[in-house]
């Protein structure tokens, strides 16, 4: 390593003031610093906190919380379209590696890519310094969408939010919403067809067996509410032909919590998912508060919902809506951005639960959208400025009328 | 219950802001400070609330084919539909001169702050383009009452939301182009796509 920063210190007077590529220092500096720790820069005087965690640190950790989905989502792929066309593997095999890497690390890549070059472009343009933010986009981005997608709305996708999602903010840590989760409501708006209904099994144009069905989860609820029978059977009926990976029916509570039906390519796993979280609560990156109210808001509509029993699909045992679809990797890796969310610790408490409050109403009120973390993350975000403001008039207030003249 | 669920399609649903896009002048240039926006909101609120029921009687009574029978058989057959545009905006006119001069007593400040805004609620288009949908959409006058407050309760949410976000805002380092009125156009259309999220429900 020494070697390596030796030489990435003998390049720096090229890059700075004066230099022969001045306007490229931070495009160095970006990679210097993600190498290295800088150099500290804290001034002689006064009390400071040192600290070798800084932003990028910090942005790396939240990548490594997602490697579990990741990992998860490459074998999931392949071992979603080995089902899908009748023949039989078991979970971690090398052949369902395969395939999904071939499948899934095209899209991490472009998503990279695109995402990078716009932040390039406005790093040298702008001057600001390039930061790990991107990474975490670049790798959220590739696992909310389906393995299906064609590669050029993955880069459309990554160019629209980070430069109208967040460039046009001022860069990372100034964005008003979350940045993947733009760049997938784009998508979801401008391509609708390549990312709802039966997107979600990459069969690489082979038939799939008789009595497959490529629906997800919510799907398949959503349709047994319209034909009045029980969601429970209407899931226990669907893609009975497939083997379960994790025993019980394809669409048991078990394997659903455990991830071993077709969605998105991160959010199949709930318990991949609480990995992460475990990860950002451990390093304290994540907030535990949003993560635990957005559980408890979508358990607390569940139930609100199962006693209401309009439908079918409200009489949906409350515990299911917390593995279905991308409820917990939305709550882990979504909710908690800590620049959309809110900042104040009871704001975050308000925010969590009307997120997870408002998934559910989505999911089961609303028939336009099957899924309804993404719209209920945006539309909080939209509001968490709101929220904190009102929460800390509120505190004002308080400590005024304890104040004493 | 049918109540009810206008009031949600008109706060939610059928944003004026976001669905419509009405009401976008005020909308963008009060949002600065939540206590301004908040002012101007909860004025549109009373506003909308007052006028959308009283364009209703005017409708009803005088203004629609066949509304004068009530004068005699004479009357039965006048249309008077093509002065509706002129007699909302004068009803609208005198009811924003009342807030205004309540306003102006009440608290000077807001007074100040909303300046040449308050007067101009009477040509916001988020207020006239209620009645219109109230007429055209043949509300009763329960209906038109909870559709005016809940058309204004969904400009004053939106107001409310954007003048958060902009007292954010000032923290960012927007590109020069941008600043002021060009990002805020920006944050409005992100807006719009949240509020999507209720669009296709049907209560």
């Amino acid at each position: 390593m020494k070697f390596l920063h030796k030489i990435l210190e003998k390049q720096k007077p090229m890059f700075e003031k004066g230099g022969k590529l001045e306007k490229f220092y931070y495009l160095f500096e970006a990679g210097e610093t993600f190498l290295f720790s800088p150099p500290i820069t804290a001034g002689k005087k006064g009390v400071q906190v040192r600290d070798a965690v800084d932003l990028k640190r910090m942005m790396m950790t939240v990548v490594i919380a997602m490697i579990p989905c990741l990992i998860w989502g490459i074998f999931n792929v392949g071992y979603q379209h080995h089902i899908a066309v009748g023949e039989t593997t078991s979970f971690f095999s090398v052949d369902n590696l395969l395939f999904g890497a071939r499948w899934v690390l095209p899209i991490v890549l472009v998503s990279y890519a695109a995402g990078g070059i716009v932040e390039a472009i406005f790093a040298v343009v702008r001057k600001h310094p390039i930061n790990e933010g991107f990474l975490v986009t670049g790798m959220l981005i590739p696992l909310i969408v389906p393995p299906t997608i064609p590669l050029w709305q993955v880069a459309l996708a990554t160019v629209f939010g980070v430069l109208v999602g967040k460039e046009i903010f001022g860069g990372t840590g100034m964005n008003i919403l979350n940045v993947a989760m733009t760049a997938r409501a784009f998508l979801y708006f401008a391509y609708p067809s390549q990312i709802s209904g039966e997107v979600w099994t990459q069969l690489a144009d082979k038939t799939p067996v008789n009595g497959y069905s490529g629906a997800t989860a919510l799907a398949v609820a959503y349709e047994s509410s319209t034909t009045d029978t029980s969601v429970i059977s209407g899931l226990a009926d669907t893609n009975s032909v497939l083997a379960a990976p994790f025993g019980g029916d394809f669409f048991s509570f078990q394997n659903m919590l455990i991830g071993g039906i077709p969605g998105s390519i991160g959010e199949t796993s709930t318990l991949m998912a609480l990995l992460g979280a475990l990860i950002l609560i451990a390093t304290g990156v994540g907030s535990w508060k949003i993560i635990v109210s957005v559980f408890a808001g979508a358990f607390a509509m569940g139930t609100i919902f199962n006693l209401v029993g309009a439908n079918t699909f409200m009489e949906l045992p409350a515990e299911y809506h917390l593995v279905m679809g991308g409820l917990a990797f939305g709550a882990v890796f979504m909710a908690t951005d800590p620049v959309s969310a809110s900042q104040t610790e009871t704001g975050k408490w308000i925010y969590g639960v009307l997120i997870g409050v408002l998934t559910v109403i989505i999911r089961v009120v609303n028939p336009a959208y099957p899924e309804g973390i993404m719209l209920a993350v945006l539309f909080m975000n939209v509001f968490a400025p709101l929220i904190d403001f009102y929460v800390v008039q509120a505190n004002k207030k308080r400590r005024l009328a304890r104040a004493t003249v | 219950m049918d109540l009810l669920n206008l009031g949600i399609k008109s706060i939610f649903i059928e944003n004026m802001v976001f669905a419509y896009f009405l009401g976008m002048c005020s909308f963008l240039a009060v949002s600065k400070k939540v206590s301004t926006a908040f002012g101007l909101g909860l004025a549109v609120v009373f506003v909308l609330g007052m006028t959308v029921p009283m364009n209703w009687l005017l409708n009803e009574f005088v203004l629609k084919e066949g509304a004068l029978a009530w004068l005699g058989a004479d009357f039965a057959t006048i249309d008077l539909s093509f002065l509706r545009f002129i007699m909302f905006i004068a009803i609208i006119a005198a009811m924003v001169q009342l807030v205004e001069m309540t306003i102006e007593k009440f608290s000077p400040s807001l007074y100040g702050s909303l300046g040449i805004f308050l007067p101009l609620i009477a040509v916001n288009c988020a207020i006239l383009g209620s009645s219109l949908f109230m007429a055209q959409r043949d509300y009763s006058i329960g209906e038109a009452t909870v559709f005016g407050f809940g058309s204004g309760i969904g400009f004053f949410l939106a107001i409310v939301a954007l003048a958060a976000i902009r007292e954010k805002l000032k923290y960012s380092n927007v590109p020069d182009g941008l600043k002021g009125l060009g990002v805020t156009m920006f944050i409005t259309g992100l807006m719009g796509i949240a509020f999507m999220s209720f669009m296709g429900i049907s209560i």
